[in-house]
């Protein structure tokens, strides 16, 4: 037996080698036949600082997303039955709410074109690795048009893809390299989700006033707990709108942020939210894709505030609002513009005008009185251009107001080194010259603890 | 069993049992295969709505339906096999050695450390054999590490290398908290990206060639080893009785220390390959869990490298098909990850009734 096992297994390990030289042959045809391709040059997109924004009113370098695209023609018109929408995710959308809120996006988006199971493939728990560069050329190898990615690290790997299928456009969300890499078939996508956020700071300072009018703590005792993912600009852009837009309303509020060193961990965001409680926060929030905190909070009975998913049922009692990127406008966007044969930009970045950012239900039973006229009347100064997030009047950082000179890491290098001036007429203009947040300092009245 | 009354027989009773024809053998694993396939099938049916058939067409499509998706099947067979190779030596000593995945990590933890720090100021031809030797001695020293503590005080390997993965896990954490840009996003990107400092040349045009060349080299080298080398012979020998090696003179606590420098090492190659050959990146999920398939792999191929080739094979086809699965229908990753634990499940379970004989009372029924 043990002979015949040995033959078995060398027999495999011949065919093994033997495959792998049939498999170069074969995949040494499949390159010429992408080699012998038209590249369509006619993709390439205006010039390097430009991101288009269907938010904020066209003023400076800011420029409105569908006045680019149409200068760039050349790509004969397809129909939607023609195209092909490969789709890479970090992780199964069943387990992660972050993955799970852009397959809804798809699965609307899927809907609203009319698109066949066939036209649309999903591929789940891709790590950042090679493993996201051969998704993404396995996509290429089935006919996709159009290939999207969804995590942050995947960008380096789309990229590569990217340089090597020249007719496939490649979209990716969150990233912040389109830029500067200025690849015509590749492209970042982002939200003004800071906008939402700071939205949903407003509902939490209503719920602190209402708490301290109660009498249950005093104005200085309202602390805010925020359970972080890792210190990236994304996240601390982010807790950094929450904590102004409670602020805005309830301006002795201060904030304690917790890093879990983690996207996804059940554990770490449970355990972190618990130690926010019990370190005096009154109200929590989160930006991690678990629902360790929300679950938690219930359980204390502290109100919190969510991120892209509602989570009222998990916390009815607890639950106040979330804030979500809702990614069907972009990914309808891409689509049509495959369709139309136009340039899709390099760097998009949508707000509330798009419909990319959205508030979810508010939860009246735990809400403070009058909330829903805020959020409505916050929402279209936001849509009118009247409100910016980072006001440099409303914040400090080491003390003094933010200058006008003072400059943000935009451009991405190893050494992060701040190239660009980004404050505008008194705010700092996040994700205006690039979608991908850039706001990462930490203001006065947050502290922000590291651990791990 | 000898509390039963005298008389009365057990009415299932195991026995071992003597050694059977190689043909009959593998008509089991056959048998037991398709037992799975059959069973998996009706679980599909059953729960799913989908057509079996086309269930098990799209796994195979998902290894050989493109020549890519060919080549990743043998690249990830090759980084399994690597990764199998390097426990076997460990645990036909018996020692239990579960910290491969550390010790990988580790290896691609250097490996990209060489890429990083050396990538721009070194040559090439230079740099390749400075990653090498760096991953072979991270990966050394964590295994290295145990093992001094296993010979010298007897503390439980299986523990002790468990834990040396989590510590593995937090350096490497830590050292992207250096390397990841931009700054607090964990993630290190493509090294070396514009220069391909440090990346292994691509052999005919294929990335992955070299990796799996490199492999099937150390297969070869590791059953030689194993088998005929005097080294292969003291490992047996140990793992079959400390007492009787020490009696006939063999430095059990050299043995020890010897056989796992040898499997960290390979495993820091492995974690070379992953890096420098295939993912260009480092980070705390690049082992990806294969340090403990690796142990699988390596007892379903009772310790025999080049049936191992045979059983990572085995693996990574279901663990590709099923991916291929879950993409095809837009199941859940689980739906794959049942259909696979039920294939296994039956293969494990053949090698069972090869082993052992049930014997009912009074007739003498085998079931296998």
């Amino acid at each position: 037996m043990k002979k015949t096992l040995k033959i078995l297994a060398l027999v495999l390990s011949l065919c093994m080698v033997i495959g792998c030289f049939a498999a170069c042959d074969n995949t040494a045809d499949d390159e010429t036949l992408t080699d012998g391709n038209v590249v369509s040059d006619g993709n390439v997109v205006s010039d390097g600082n430009v991101v288009s924004d269907g938010n904020v009113a066209t003023e400076g370098n800011v420029s409105d997303g569908n006045a680019t695209a149409g200068d760039a023609a050349d790509d004969v018109a397809l129909d939607y039955s023609d195209i092909k929408v490969g789709f890479i995710f970090l992780h199964a959308p069943t387990d992660s709410t972050y993955d799970k809120n852009f397959m809804n996006a798809v699965e609307e988006v899927q809907a609203n074109l009319g698109l066949s199971d066939d036209q649309v493939i999903v591929m789940s728990d891709i790590a950042e690795s090679e493993a996201c560069y051969e998704a993404a050329m396995d996509l290429v190898d089935q006919g996709c048009n159009i290939v999207f990615g969804d995590s942050f690290g995947h960008e380096d790997y789309l990229i590569q893809a990217a340089l090597e299928c020249q007719d496939v456009q490649f979209c990716h969300a969150t990233g912040d390299s389109a830029l500067a890499e200025d690849i015509p078939n590749f492209h970042n996508a982002f939200a003004h989700i800071y906008e939402g956020r700071y939205v949903a700071g407003i509902v939490a300072g209503m719920k602190l006033n209402e708490m301290i009018e109660n009498g249950e703590f005093t104005a200085e005792e309202a602390k805010m707990g925020y359970v972080g993912a890792f210190p990236y600009a994304e996240v601390i852009s982010g807790y950094t709108s929450f904590y102004l837009g409670a602020k805005s309303v309830c301006p002795s509020v201060t904030m304690e942020v917790r890093y879990t060193n983690s996207w996804f961990d059940i554990d770490a965001e449970r355990t972190s939210a618990i130690a926010l409680i019990e370190s005096g926060c009154k109200l929590i929030s989160q930006h991690a894709d678990s629902e360790g905190a929300p679950k938690a909070c219930e359980e204390y009975g502290i109100p919190n505030v969510a991120y892209n998913v509602n989570t009222i049922n998990m916390g009815p009692t607890t639950a106040l609002i979330s804030s979500k990127i809702n990614w069907a406008p972009y990914m309808t966007y891409m689509i049509d513009c495959v369709v139309k044969g136009e340039a899709i930009d390099t760097d998009w970045c949508g707000g509330f005008n798009t419909g990319s950012v959205e508030l979810t239900e508010l939860n009246t039973a735990v809400a403070a009185e009058g909330t829903q006229e805020a959020i409505d009347a916050a929402i279209e100064a936001f849509k009118n251009g009247e409100l910016h997030v980072y006001d440099t009047a409303t914040f400090t950082y080491n003390g003094e107001a933010l200058a006008d000179d003072f400059q943000a890491d935009v451009v991405p290098d190893a050494a992060y080194t701040a190239d660009t001036d980004v404050v505008v007429d008194g705010y700092f203009a996040e994700s205006t010259f690039r979608s991908a947040p850039y706001f990462s300092i930490i203001i006065d009245g947050i502290t922000a603890v590291v651990e791990g | 069993m000898s509390h039963v009354a005298p008389h009365t027989e057990p009415i299932i009773r195991l026995s071992k049992r003597d050694t059977m024809p190689a043909w009959k053998g593998i008509l089991v694993r056959i048998l037991g295969i398709l037992l799975g396939v059959a069973l998996s099938s009706l679980f599909i049916v059953l729960v799913t709505d989908l057509n079996p058939i086309e269930v098990f067409t799209s796994l195979f499509d998902g290894c050989f339906g493109t020549p890519r998706r060919i080549w990743n099947l043998f690249q990830n067979t090759a980084i399994l096999l690597c990764i199998s190779l390097a426990v076997t030596p460990a645990y036909k000593m018996k020692f239990w050695n579960i910290g491969a995945e550390g010790q990988v990590l580790m290896g691609a933890a250097a490996t990209a450390a060489c890429m990083i720090y050396f990538g721009n100021t070194i040559n090439q031809w230079l740099l390749i054999p400075i990653m090498i030797i760096a991953s072979l001695f991270a990966g050394m020293v964590w295994g290295m590490i145990p093992a001094f503590f296993k010979a010298y005080f007897n503390t439980n390997e299986t523990l002790f290398t468990l834990m040396m993965n989590y510590v593995a896990t937090q350096i490497v954490a830590f050292l992207i908290t250096y390397w990841e840009n931009p700054k607090g996003s964990n993630s290190v990107g493509v090294i070396n990206a514009a220069t391909k400092a440090g990346w292994f040349p691509y052999l005919f045009g294929k990335q992955y060639l070299i990796n799996i060349i490199v492999v099937v080299l150390l297969t070869v080298i590791m059953y030689i080893y194993l088998k005929y080398s005097k080294h292969g012979y003291e490992i047996s020998v140990v793992g079959e009785s400390e007492n009787t090696a020490r009696y006939i003179g063999i430095n059990v606590k050299k043995v020890i220390l010897r056989t796992m420098a040898l499997s960290g090492a390979l495993c820091g190659i492995a974690g070379l390959l992953l890096v420098a050959g295939s993912g260009h990146t480092v980070s705390t999920s690049t082992a990806g869990g294969r340090g403990f398939t690796a142990i699988l792999v390596s007892w379903l191929a009772k310790f025999n490298p080049a049936v191992m080739t045979l059983t990572s094979f085995l693996i990574v086809f279901f663990e590709r098909g099923a991916a291929q699965i879950a993409t095809a229908f837009r199941m859940n990753e689980s739906l794959a990850d049942i259909i696979t634990g039920i294939i296994l499940f039956f293969i494990i379970g053949s090698e069972f009734f090869l082993n052992y004989k049930v014997n009912f009372r009074h007739k003498h029924k085998e079931v296998a």
